[in-house]
């Protein structure tokens, strides 16, 4: 076909993968999945223009493409960085990445106050995943850390600024999925802060989401707080016939207690997507329909094994692909000794489908 | 004595008003371009100019102007980035203050060069007596035919807004300009793309400094081969040089990039010399992000050759023994003065004026600026000193805008050549306080680590 779309191949920490053009560099690396996928803090693929502000997902960029073959100077955001047919990538085969991410991380963390066991999001927080992979076991920080007091913004939403990390993606929500944007960035630098105007309620439809997007605990779903930690809830697949929304979403119970309801989780922690649509689901799903009776259960929900809300939950669980003769390189298990040789328990010459009631001791002796 | 060609008639009485500008030869630039040369001719004098943006970085003009897309039916914007904020530089506002007229002119004829047929002005909003003068050149230049519809008869359209910026450093980088200018908060944008095909409210826009559109009138009037005849090497034409600090007489200069730096600072014509009678201990050459010099480094480079004044022999020796010729913001510390409080003043600066887009540059400053305060109140550590390196280290590069650069380079460099300064504040902390280290016997900079 003359009108089939030529393909990019872009190699990143040496595994090849090809893209369409306009592909960013994360995109591509997401497509091969696993360690190679650089973690993103700020980026959300689906919410138009966001990324390129935490910085967690620099790259390198060793060499630029098949035609202009320079390595880029600096290390970019590979969220915001569209590959180049013939781009090389390294991500964490670099140790400047690794170092700069590093950084990020303790960056991220200096005014984050690390209320980890009091915070709901513990559990699903990317900053947590981010500081456990990336960032140091102390603190070289010795200053007081920045505080803002507890804010509510509308009936149902909490925000905690002092845990924000300034990512801008509930604005981005606001945004493009609400038609009147009613918070936004306040003052800047690092008193900058989320907030509404002048502590104006938000009240929209689709203003939950921002507690879905948000990668760290400082928009909270006031309906959960405090309710219960993630991992000890069961998330099950749910939906519902929403006449606002797509309707399906997942519910995270105890026992027969709808505790919280959220929208469906991809992998990276975004929004499912149906049809190309991502799956935001209304405030009605999220916030008001809490039993059980509104809901047509699906089955459990499918949670990421490296999450720790999948401990206890066998979904998926993946045999060990070993089996014995593999192990053994071929040769037969070898019996140390034959239980029946040194045991009078199992006598071989006694039938026990034959004897009358139950076998005693006298069974055995009685020759 | 030196040629001045954007100062020359600053001195005329009554310049800033239109008889006596235009009676001095103002405008000629218009009429020579706009009825002899085509836009493309414009360009290419200016690409023969050598003329490079006055504004920091110093990227040829002539380049710029040619990366510009051209996709029909879309409009082209020239923004003139007024937003003069950098701590040190004061020349655009004497520009704009005493010659209005002659930025005014400088952008009808960049704006032609262009296809801009609406021009803005980005002007810091602590300049508020200068929106005055401005609107009034505007005034005066569209009341005599030089702006407006159908430019001397050459069917050539051209306005001019100014819109006052409202006090943020970060405006003056020009995506964040942009924004700013679109109405919106002032964050710079992620690049690609570039401002030349996707500017302002999408559209192809080029963003110069005040000084480099002003410097358009010269290159036009003379033509651009004269022009580049003037000053050395790459460092075509002249430059202002706004010195301030320890001198004798500060203000803003015009040079031609020939001359010494110890020409600059000592000569009667420039800066006359270290005020009081003191000794120079240090110097920031282009405005306070770039790195800050010793004496010793900043009169003769690391390989003993004289420095001079111009782009080459600034950044001579790259960082670890050069500078930079930045905005020309040329800041000069006497032997009175301490390096630690003023590297701690900068960083304060910085940590004001990050926008909080990005984790490094938001985090970043505001950890260095408290780090530095406790050494400059005697409290530090000497692990700080290190721990500031490593901060720096880990902004530099790693932000969207150059504005996590600027706060890194002058952390970096004030502990690569004053490291004992600031060793001394941590050993002596009573006597940090009370008293000055003085002149130092500056740690080798050679052998500092890069």
């Amino acid at each position: 076909m003359a009108d089939e779309q030529q393909l990019f191949k872009v190699t990143i920490d040496n595994i090849t993968v090809e893209v369409a053009p306009g592909t960013t560099i994360l995109m591509a690396a997401r497509q091969i999945g696993g360690d190679v996928t650089p973690p993103a803090m700020c980026f959300y693929s689906k919410l138009q223009g966001s990324g390129g502000k935490c910085r967690t997902c620099l790259v390198e960029v060793s060499k630029g493409s098949e035609k202009d073959p320079r390595p880029m100077p600096k290390l970019v955001a590979s969220c915001r960085t569209t590959v180049m047919d013939g781009m090389e990538v390294k991500n964490i085969t670099s140790d400047r990445v690794l170092d700069a991410r590093a950084g990020v991380t303790e960056f991220l963390l200096l005014n984050h106050p690390l209320d980890c066991p009091i915070c709901d999001q513990a559990g699903e927080c990317h900053l947590q995943d981010l500081s456990y992979e990336h960032g140091k076991e102390g603190t070289r920080y010795e200053f007081s850390r920045r505080t803002f007091e507890k804010e509510n913004i509308g009936p149902y939403i909490q925000l905690h600024m002092t845990r924000c990390i300034l990512c801008y993606r509930c604005t981005y929500v606001a945004d493009q999925l609400t038609n009147t944007r009613v918070h936004g960035v306040l003052d800047r630098g690092d008193h900058a802060e989320i907030s509404t105007y002048i502590s104006k309620a938000i009240d929209n439809d689709f203003s939950g989401n921002m507690i879905d997007v948000c990668p760290v605990g400082a928009l909270t779903d006031k309906t959960f707080r405090f309710k219960n930690r993630v991992w000890f809830t069961k998330p099950v697949s749910a939906h519902r016939d929403c006449p606002t929304c797509c309707g399906k979403v997942t519910l995270w119970n105890r026992g027969d207690e709808v505790l919280r309801v959220t929208a469906r989780k991809d992998q990276w922690g975004e929004v499912e997507s149906y049809d190309g649509k991502p799956g935001w689901i209304c405030n009605t799903c999220r916030f008001d329909k809490k039993d059980l009776n509104d809901w047509v259960i699906e089955g459990p929900a499918h949670v990421s094994r490296h999450s720790v809300i999948s401990a206890n939950h066998y979904e998926k669980a993946i045999k060990p692909q070993e089996t014995v003769p593999e192990v053994m390189g071929g040769r037969k298990p070898k019996l140390l000794m034959d239980i029946h040789d040194v045991s009078d328990v199992n006598d071989p010459d006694v039938d026990l489908s034959k004897i009358n009631g139950p076998a005693t001791g006298a069974t055995f002796t009685k020759k | 004595m030196a040629r001045k060609l954007l100062l020359e008639k600053a001195h005329v009485e009554n310049i800033r008003s239109y008889e006596v500008y235009r009676r001095e030869g103002g405008y000629r630039s218009v009429e020579k371009a706009l009825k002899t040369l085509s836009p493309d001719a414009v360009t290419e004098e200016v690409k023969k100019s050598g003329l490079r943006g006055r504004g920091g970085a110093g990227f040829p003009t002539g380049m710029k102007w040619s990366f510009l897309a051209k996709p029909e039916g879309i409009p082209r914007y020239l923004v003139v980035n007024a937003d003069e904020s950098e701590p040190g530089t004061f020349k655009d506002r004497y520009l704009m203050e005493f010659i209005p007229h002659l930025l005014i002119e400088g952008m009808i004829v960049s704006s032609f060069a262009l296809g801009s047929n609406r021009s803005f002005i980005y002007i810091r909003g602590e300049y508020w007596w200068i929106v005055d003068i401005l609107e009034q050149a505007i005034q005066e230049a569209r009341n005599n035919g030089w702006l407006g519809k159908n430019i001397l008869g050459t069917g050539f359209d051209c306005d001019i807004y100014v819109q006052r910026g409202a006090g943020a450093y970060i405006c003056g980088e020009e995506t964040a300009l942009i924004e700013s200018l679109e109405g919106k908060r002032g964050n710079p944008r992620i690049k690609p793309p570039f401002p030349a095909v996707k500017g302002l409210w999408d559209c192809p826009t080029v963003v110069n400094n005040v000084e480099t559109i002003a410097a358009v009138v010269p290159i036009i009037n003379e033509g651009g081969e004269e022009y580049a005849k003037i000053g050395v090497g790459k460092s075509t034409g002249t430059k202002l040089i706004s010195a301030c600090g320890n001198l004798n007489k500060p203000g803003v200069f015009e040079i031609d990039m020939t001359i010494s730096v110890e020409e600059f600072i000592y000569s009667d014509e420039y800066c006359g010399g270290i005020a009081n009678g003191k000794r120079l201990k240090a110097c920031i050459p282009g405005g306070s992000s770039v790195p800050i010099l010793p004496a010793n480094l900043l009169l003769k480079t690391a390989k003993g050759e004289t420095r001079y004044m111009n782009y080459e022999s600034l950044s001579d020796g790259g960082f670890a023994t050069g500078s930079m010729m930045g905005s020309g913001g040329f800041i000069v510390l006497d032997e009175d003065q301490c390096v630690v409080k003023h590297t701690y003043t900068l960083a304060r600066f910085y940590r004001h004026e990050s926008c909080g887009q990005c984790s490094p540059c938001r985090e970043g400053t505001g950890w260095m600026e408290k780090l530095l305060l406790r050494l400059e109140k005697g409290q530090g550590k000497m692990s700080d000193i290190d721990l500031l390196w490593d901060i720096q280290r880990k902004i530099e590069g790693n932000t969207i805008c150059p504005l996590g650069d600027a706060a890194a380079w002058p952390v970096a460099a004030a502990i690569r050549h004053f490291r004992d300064e600031f060793e001394w504040h941590v050993t002596n902390a009573s006597e940090a306080i009370t008293k000055n280290y003085g002149l130092a016997h500056y740690a080798d900079p050679l052998l500092a680590t890069a």
